[in-house]
């Protein structure tokens, strides 16, 4: 398997088997309806950890939680050890960097000027210092836009650095996303489905683009309904379903188990008691395809529209 | 246009189909010939008498030269005739008009005939009659039809209309046809995509830059110095005309691209054209309203910074410059100051930025938490919670330091090196008076907002502001901390307007509670600083200067209607927001936000929090 091969690379690079992330009995309730069940969760330095799981089952509340988006309801999230701050901005300053399922680029930015946004904890000059503008200012400044520019090569995006990143085609678009999580230079990337709405071309580019990342030391949480995309991808895999860890394990352990399929299908999750409703929703998509879903061979994503409308166009995603 | 070109060979002879040519219509070749020569009529239009009796303002009655209004005649028929040659591709006039002549051409035919017929109208109706106009109004009058009747005979791209239903009801139909009228009417006015410009050696760019400047220095001047209600509302006419034309001739942008270029070479002629301006009065009457234009459009800039870049709506800025001409009122010795010191003027301005970023932070502390509307009523409250408790420190409802309504009067005369501000000192033969003394001051002061902003908005900080302005959440998580980040766009905000208040004290003698309202006729207040930002052009800066001066100078000059006046200003921020929403001056960025012709990927439209 070359996955193989390439992870042996990877933890070579960095500490291998440090846990970078690692979340435990995280939970969040939204009213009466609780989104994320206690769920505990370790991404190691150097690894690709996938979470997968139907729509609404909370995958992007969860990264939520873990970013400071959302305050966790109960449970602790460790980065590299310590607790993670509760203010999000202080987090990403931690070293945790995602992208949004939706895509939230500062859009009447350019797409430099997006990346270098993205700089901001890594750099300093405050008000006085750009008043002023002494060498450190234009030392900073240079450097800045060096490894923002560096960054845009790296997603093959520098040609386009002026244009305004609103007017990116739709892939180019999660690229820059990736770049500007990038530039605040994380130990640990979140990628909220990075693929919706690609074509299998770029889906295999932004499959490239992952490894590459993960090669530069990063670890990658990243959420996909596209399975064959995490199982090309993933070392491990997490099922989340309806708010509550199912399995976890290799890409074909987790594919091949009954109970996420069944997950997937809609079928009511024994002793559950709280998400009633999420169940129905499932029960309703899934049962839109059925026919389609035979175990081992189809992916779950059959029962899961991934149209870029359809799943970036959600409500709840923050 | 070669199809429409056909279809009008085809319709010429029968003028009678109302929906696609209308009657009065040329054929295109000759249209264009007549909107010239109307723009040249109108020109000589312009030397002849118009009525026989110099009691109309102005002195009309002159042949060989023009008066008044005459000269504003003059100038759009120049603009016609200008635009009809460029449209023709003589060489070098193509420069004009990058984005396609014929829209111009019809603008600027509406500026003359505006602006014409506005003037013979007035000065019938000013006299008592038509008789009192000699020929060469009729002259200038038909001039100017024969111009706009070439304009309107111009060939341009008609849309397909679909007619309307017919079963529909009479009020539908009607409508439909409105709006397909309308379609027609608007795509008279679509341009072409601008021609590149070709590249000019950089000396020549320049020079270009400095003509445009003194143009705009003689523009701002005429408008200043406008001395009867007439020739200002034809001033407006004519400006408002010819500035479209200009825009939609392409003209805009492309001095825009050179300025752009050359930025600081712009920003110091524009102050040095700003500077000349004192010595083109011969009294200190217009360099009152100049020192005012520049304290209103100073604080509009800074104004900017909150709005514009960080994108905070204040609705109560207006306080900060209070609470800076308060405070360099109390320092100032002034003797109806309760404190009763007299600081030195650099320590007094000091004061004044200090207190309103003291202000400025208290306020913004507790409100930034908020996010939109609820920030836009809580600097409402607050800015009137400052002019109220101002209004009750009298001594009787409060302790006594502002004297309430009185305010603090008798604010001395600054004296700087031995300059003394208050007097009148003559420099090269020019006589520059008191308000003149305090322009330059003032100038001082508009030079460091526009720095400040300058500097601050090409920072880490300044992309800070608008990543927040964007999408506060996507900013947050990457790690910006917003409220920080917005608490010092607040500050640095009231500190710039508290630099301008400190100055402001010093020109007025006086500050009273009264001159910073939420909205009042008279700016400088919270709406018309806001209203001066968003019809200039957000996060730009030369478009808060240019909405303030237009602010304050409108109602500064159309005192008649003061009844009206905020009744007009509403009406203009409605029709201006309808047809033009990114402002006078378009930032790079909403220029293609507002205008962008093809669809944004649905993508972008942002759900959630
Ligand atoms: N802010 C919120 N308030 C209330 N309910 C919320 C909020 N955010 C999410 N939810 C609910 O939590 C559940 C999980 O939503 P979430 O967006 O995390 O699902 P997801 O796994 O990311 O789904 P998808 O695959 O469609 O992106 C949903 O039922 C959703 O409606
Ligand atoms: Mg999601």
């Amino acid at each position: 398997m070359t996955t193989d091969t390439t992870t042996a690379e990877a933890t070579a690079v960095s500490t291998p088997g440090e846990t970078v992330l690692d979340a435990r009995g995280v939970t969040m309730r939204f009213g009466g309806l609780t989104a994320v069940r206690s769920v505990d969760l370790t991404v190691n330095s150097g690894e690709i950890v996938g979470l997968i799981g139907p729509n609404g089952a909370g995958k992007t509340t969860f990264f939520n939680c873990l970013t400071g988006l959302y305050t966790p309801t109960e449970g602790e999230v460790r980065y590299k050890g310590t607790v993670l701050p509760a203010k999000s901005f202080k987090i990403t300053a931690t070293g945790i960097a995602r992208t949004f399922q939706n895509i939230r680029l500062f859009s009447n930015m350019t797409v430099l000027e997006n990346v270098l946004v993205g700089r901001h904890t890594r750099t300093k000059e405050g008000l006085w210092s750009a008043l002023l503008r002494g060498p450190g200012f234009h030392r900073a400044e240079a450097e800045s836009k060096a490894r923002a520019m560096e960054l845009l090569e790296f997603i093959g995006l520098d040609h386009k650095a002026e244009h305004l990143s609103r007017n990116l085609p739709y892939g180019e678009q999660r690229k820059l996303e990736i770049a500007r999580a990038l530039a605040s230079e994380p130990g640990l990337l979140l990628l909220d489905e990075p693929t919706a709405g690609m074509n299998p071309q770029e889906t295999r580019a932004a499959e490239e683009l992952i490894f590459a990342i993960r090669d530069k030391g990063i670890a990658i949480l990243v959420i996909e309904h596209d399975m064959r995309f995490i199982f090309n991808l993933c070392d491990r895999v997490a099922c989340l379903v309806q708010g509550e860890k199912l399995v976890e394990g290799t890409a074909a352990e987790v594919q091949g188990d009954e109970r996420v399929v069944a997950a997937y299908l809609g079928e009511p999750f024994e002793g559950d008691p709280g998400a009633a409703e999420v169940a129905e929703v499932e029960a309703a998509e899934a049962a839109a395809a059925p026919e389609t879903t035979t175990p081992g061979t189809t992916t779950p994503e059959a029962a899961t529209p991934t149209t870029p409308g359809e799943s970036t166009s959600k409500e709840n995603d923050r | 246009m070669t199809t429409t070109q056909t279809t009008t060979t085809v319709t010429a002879p029968a003028p009678t189909a109302p929906t696609t040519r209308g009657p009065l219509t040329l054929p295109p070749h000759i249209a264009r010939a007549t909107a010239t020569a109307g723009g040249a009529l109108t020109i000589i239009s312009a030397f002849l008498a118009w009525t026989w009796t110099s009691a109309f303002p102005g002195d009309l009655t002159v042949y060989g030269y023009p008066g008044g209004l005459q000269w504003l005649v003059l100038v759009s028929g120049a603009l016609l005739a200008l635009f009809g040659l460029s449209s023709y591709g003589i060489k070098g006039l193509t420069w004009l008009t990058p984005q396609g002549a014929d829209p111009a051409i019809r603008l600027a035919s509406y500026a003359a005939l505006a602006t014409a017929w506005f003037s013979i109208i007035a000065i019938s109706v000013s006299l008592g009659g038509v008789v009192n106009l000699e020929p060469g109004a009729y002259v200038a009058a038909i001039a100017t039809l024969i111009g706009w009747i070439g304009a309107r005979s111009l060939p341009y791209e008609r849309p397909e209309n679909h007619p309307a239903d017919p079963e529909d009801s009479g009020f539908e139909q009607f409508k439909h046809n409105l709006s397909n009228r309308w379609t027609t009417y608007k795509s008279a006015f679509a341009t072409n995509s601008a021609r590149p410009a070709k590249p000019l050696p950089s000396y020549i760019e320049i020079l270009i830059v400095a003509v445009v400047l003194a143009l705009g220095l003689v523009v701002f001047t005429y408008g200043i110095s406008t001395e009867y209600d007439e020739l200002f509302i034809g001033f407006l006419i004519t400006a408002g005309f010819g500035f479209a034309a200009i825009q939609k001739a392409g003209l805009i942008q492309r001095v825009t691209t050179l300025t752009a270029r050359h930025r600081n070479v712009t920003l110091v002629g524009a102050f040095v054209a700003a500077a000349a301006f004192p010595f083109t009065q011969s009294d200190d009457q217009y360099a009152t309203i100049g020192v005012n234009i520049l304290i209103f459009a100073t604080v509009a800039l800074g104004l900017n910074i909150v709005v514009g870049l960080a994108g905070l709506l204040d609705l109560g800025y207006v306080a900060f410059l209070g609470v800076g001409a308060y405070a360099a009122a109390l320092v100032s010795g002034s003797p109806t100051s309760p404190l009763g010191i007299h600081l030195p003027f650099w320590q007094a301005i000091l004061v004044g930025a200090a207190a309103s970023m003291v202000f400025g932070v208290l306020i913004g502390a507790p409100t930034l938490r908020l996010r939109g509307d609820y920030l836009a009523i809580v600097t409402l409250g607050f800015g009137e919670i400052f002019r109220i408790a101002v209004l009750n420190l009298d001594g009787t409802s409060g302790p006594d330091v502002t004297n309430g309504s009185n305010g603090i009067s008798s604010i001395p005369n600054l004296s700087l090196f031995g300059f003394d501000f208050g007097a009148t000192h003559t420099i090269g033969g020019f006589t520059i008076g008191r308000f003149a003394n305090y322009f330059f001051l003032m100038l001082l002061v508009t030079l460091i907002v526009v720095v400040v902003f300058r500097r601050s908005a090409e920072s880490r900080i300044g992309r800070a502001w608008v990543a927040i302005r964007e999408d506060e959440t996507a900013a947050e998580a990457m790690g910006i901390n917003g409220f920080r980040t917005k608490l010092i766009a607040f500050a640095l905000g009231a500190t710039l307007a508290g630099l301008a208040g400190a100055v402001q004290a010093h020109v007025t003698y006086t500050v009273t509670p009264e001159q910073y309202q939420f909205a009042h006729a008279v700016p400088p207040n919270s709406a018309f600083l806001l209203a001066a930002v968003v019809l200039g052009g957000m996060g730009t800066i030369s478009g808060p200067l240019i909405g303030g001066a237009l602010l304050f100078l409108i109602p500064n000059k159309l005192q008649f209607m003061s009844d009206f006046q905020l009744l007009a200003f509403g009406l203009a921020l409605v029709l201006l927001m309808r047809f033009r929403p990114e402002g006078l001056i378009a930032n790079r960025r909403q220029q293609l936000e507002f205008h962008e012709k093809d669809e944004a990927p649905a993508t972008l439209t942002k759900a959630g929090a």
